[in-house]
């Protein structure tokens, strides 16, 4: 395994780091994430601009063509500056759901767009009752002549108020938790049939609850073939859950940088409370922590183009880490700064909410560990 | 596994249940099974119905309106007010402020403040942590200055739970730069309506207003406000410290939530049935189940040794830090038994009047906030490092 960044690796982190540190400061970050929508237009921009919403995509429908090593680089970055625009949601998980399922047609129509900063996407597809299973799915996709109407209730859907299209999990044949049978399906939210019931997330982001009540859409929405999107499903959740640790791997390093620098000038006892041994202990297994988080999730990102069993192997086993490892490190990071880690005010308590809150996104550390415990 | 109670422990336990089920407005017992914050009117109002009844002082002497219960009668109406979906009872005065009066107050700080508590007529708040004194207490900078009959009083202090509800302020302040820090500290009872006293509240990362800074600037305190002597403040701080020694353990508490965590489980559905027929979940609740009866038997053990007249030293931090990793553990549980419905932020849904439909199951809406918003609670009251190395020093004499 080759460990060493590329020269492009290189210049990618350098200029995303620098977009972190100097344009996206905490109290920015803040407005943004109040204003309407949650996110900055102008950002979305700039990230089209620098190229990073076109970084995954095919270089024949107007992307890049990286490697998800490369998007992890931008994925770390913005863990690392809390960043609530809709990447994960728009580029690797729709741009990515499009990019593995989508007809010719379908990627020439939309990934381009995507690229080019000017189509937002959500993917709906949990439901009450799923849980974090991907193949439990009750929507139902009823055939009608050509096309297909949707009836059915989604949860949480991130960023669905900002999109332009929603991807849509359902059910064209079988049982609730059969693996085959599930398709996915393109429709505007503004559609007839389309609810959304909007709100902000615990860590600053958007998300919606989304009801379908017979929506209709043609045979041309239907992302591939009407039955088996689950592989498709499959494969882009894994990246997700790569994207994600790569963003809990990123809000580790920030929590320990603060958490370091509040440890060298909080005095307490007339003298800065890091020379206590039991404090010093604490930081170094937090810093361990995001050392094995990340090194796990690099590996992770460089194997993800094998088999689809080593490749679920490796997101899961990333997951769960940065899940385990983002709980201790956000929870002892707010200890160790006392009551001014339990604040509003300073970043700390915001890094631990989005690393609690990543935990339960496509799966707890539980769920994976599980799942891994099953797996071959 | 339940403790044999006595034939009139039982009996004792059996009217306290009843009193709570007839006597809890249902709204508020709604409100607080689902993690909503009751206001000061609420928990007023609740305090009187308990007032009517004798049993609004539950750990003071008959002679300053006690129900002069033993020890294991508290713990009894402890557990059964949890239980039963009854709020918090207001803290600082009952638990706190209250007992330190009457051990160390003068008769007529006596006559004056603990009738007042009793009646649910003044609300306490403690003014102890600084902004640069946290862990380390003792080297706090609030001055007090003597003025003929007053003192001058100049300082900030923070991390003040509820404090825009309170009239009242127990603190701690310098009186003396002399000698050890400890040895300069007067303990002193601010009105909160005099000139000069600010509060400014402190948004925590939950969303929540309940804790607060307060500002004290050149805020005069009459002499006959100071609890016992000058500069001996330090030592009735501690003592008021182990006051609260079985209740934070919060046993009732956490076993009322554990029944919460368990009702959740049983109606979030997983795979073709819910929660509670996954065997790890189940495995996690049953660990900290453990935990929680072995603290408890901790608790009785202290309770027993209090009946028999023995005081119990600094042990008790011990149920500080485990009482507070429990809340700690079944937060964790709530939070991760709701799945997804763990994201939607929806701080209206938790005040007084809101009526619109739940985002998810009518449950959800507390538990990330809870969970983020518990943290504190292995900080305040001392942190539990601190607590820590009261046990390394004290009790294992290292």
């Amino acid at each position: 395994m080759d460990v060493a960044p590329t020269e492009e690796q290189r210049l990618l982190r350098e200029s995303v780091d620098r977009f972190i540190d100097s344009d996206y400061t905490f109290d920015k970050r803040r407005e943004w994430a109040a204003s309407d929508g949650g996110f900055s237009a102008d950002n979305w921009a700039t990230f089209a601009e620098l190229g990073w919403l076109a970084l995954p995509i095919p270089e024949d429908h107007g992307g890049l063509g990286g490697s998800l090593s490369d998007t992890v680089i931008l994925s770390r970055a913005f863990g690392r500056g809390l960043v609530v625009e809709p990447y994960l949601s728009t580029v690797i998980v729709g741009a990515g759901l499009v990019a593995a399922a989508g007809s010719e047609a379908q990627r020439n129509d939309i990934l381009p767009k995507v690229a080019e900063g000017d189509m937002k996407l959500a993917f709906a597809h949990s439901e009450r009752q799923s849980r974090y299973d991907l193949f439990d799915v009750a929507t139902e996709a009823r055939a009608d002549g050509d096309g297909f109407v949707l009836t059915g209730q989604k949860a949480v859907v991130f960023n669905a108020d900002t999109a332009d299209r929603l991807i849509v999990g359902a059910r064209v044949s079988g049982g609730r938790r059969d693996r085959a049978g599930i398709g996915l399906f393109l429709v505007d939210p503004r559609a007839d049939g389309v609810t959304l019931r909007a709100y902000p997330t615990q860590d600053g982001g958007r998300a919606a609850e989304v009801a379908l009540n017979g929506v209709s859409v043609g045979s041309d929405a239907v992302l591939g073939s009407a039955e088996d999107g689950l592989a498709a499903i499959e494969l882009v959740v894994d990246h997700a859950l790569i994207a994600l640790s790569a963003e809990a791997a990123g809000a580790m390093e920030a929590l320990n940088r603060q958490t370091g620098e509040f440890l060298g000038t909080r005095k307490q006892f007339g003298v800065p409370i890091g020379t206590f041994q039991v404090l010093q202990h604490t930081a170094v297994d937090m810093f361990m922590e995001q050392e094995l988080t990340t090194s796990l999730m690099e590996r992770a990102a460089a194997s993800v183009s094998g088999a689809p069993a080593v490749r679920a192997k490796a997101a899961a086993a990333a997951k769960f880490h940065a899940g385990r490892a983002g709980k201790f490190v956000g929870q002892r990071a707010v200890q160790l700064h006392g009551g001014m880690g339990m604040t509003d005010e300073l970043p700390v308590g915001h890094y631990f909410k989005r690393l609690a809150m990543i935990d339960v996104t496509y799966g707890t550390a539980d769920h994976h560990l599980k799942r891994l415990a099953t797996m071959d | 596994m339940e403790f044999q109670l006595s034939a009139d422990d039982a009996a004792f336990r059996d009217e306290v249940r009843d009193f709570v089920r007839e006597n809890l407005a249902p709204e508020l017992k709604r409100k607080v099974e689902m993690g909503q914050e009751p206001d000061k009117e609420e928990i007023v109002r609740w305090h009187k119905t308990l007032l009517e009844k004798g049993w609004a002082a539950p750990n003071w002497p008959k002679e300053f309106g006690g129900p002069g219960w033993s020890p294991m009668q508290k713990h009894i109406f402890d557990g059964e007010l949890a239980a039963g979906s009854a709020p918090q009872p207001m803290p600082f005065g009952l638990s706190m402020i209250g007992p330190l009066i009457i051990k160390f107050g003068s008769d007529e700080q006596k006559k004056r403040y603990l009738p007042r508590i009793v009646n649910g007529k003044d609300w306490w708040c403690q003014g102890y942590s600084e902004p640069g004194a946290g862990s380390d207490l003792a080297s706090l900078q609030t001055k007090a200055v003597r003025d003929g009959d007053h003192y001058v009083v100049n300082g900030t202090k923070t991390w003040t739970t509820l404090a825009q509800y309170a009239n009242m302020m127990f603190c701690l302040v310098r009186t003396s730069n002399e000698g050890k820090r400890q040895q300069g500290i007067s303990f002193l009872l601010v009105d909160m309506a005099v000139h000069g006293v600010t509060v400014r509240p402190i948004q925590t990362m939950d969303g929540g207003r309940e804790i607060n800074e307060v500002f004290l600037d050149s805020v005069r305190v009459p002499v006959e406000n100071r609890i016992g002597e000058e500069n001996k403040g330090w030592t009735y701080a501690k003592v008021l410290l182990g006051f609260e020694r079985t209740g934070i353990a919060a046993i009732g508490r956490s076993k009322k939530l554990l029944l919460k965590v368990r009702e959740i489980a049983a109606s979030e559905p997983m795979g073709e049935g819910t929660l509670n027929d996954d065997p790890d979940f189940r495995l996690k609740i049953a660990e900290v189940e453990v935990d929680l009866l072995a603290l408890e038997s901790v608790v009785l053990r202290v309770l027993a040794a209090e009946a028999a007249g023995r005081e119990i030293g600094p042990e008790a931090s011990l149920l500080k830090i485990k009482g507070t990793e429990i809340q700690q553990s079944i937060s964790e549980l709530l939070f991760e038994a709701i799945g997804n419905y763990a994201h939607p932020y929806v701080p209206e849904a938790l005040e007084t009047g809101w009526n619109e439909d739940p985002i998810g199951p009518d449950y959800a809406a507390s538990l990330a906030p809870q969970y983020f918003n518990w943290r504190k609670r292995s900080i305040y009251g001392g942190t539990n490092e601190i607590q820590k190395n009261i046990i390394a020093k004290r009790v294992l004499g290292l």
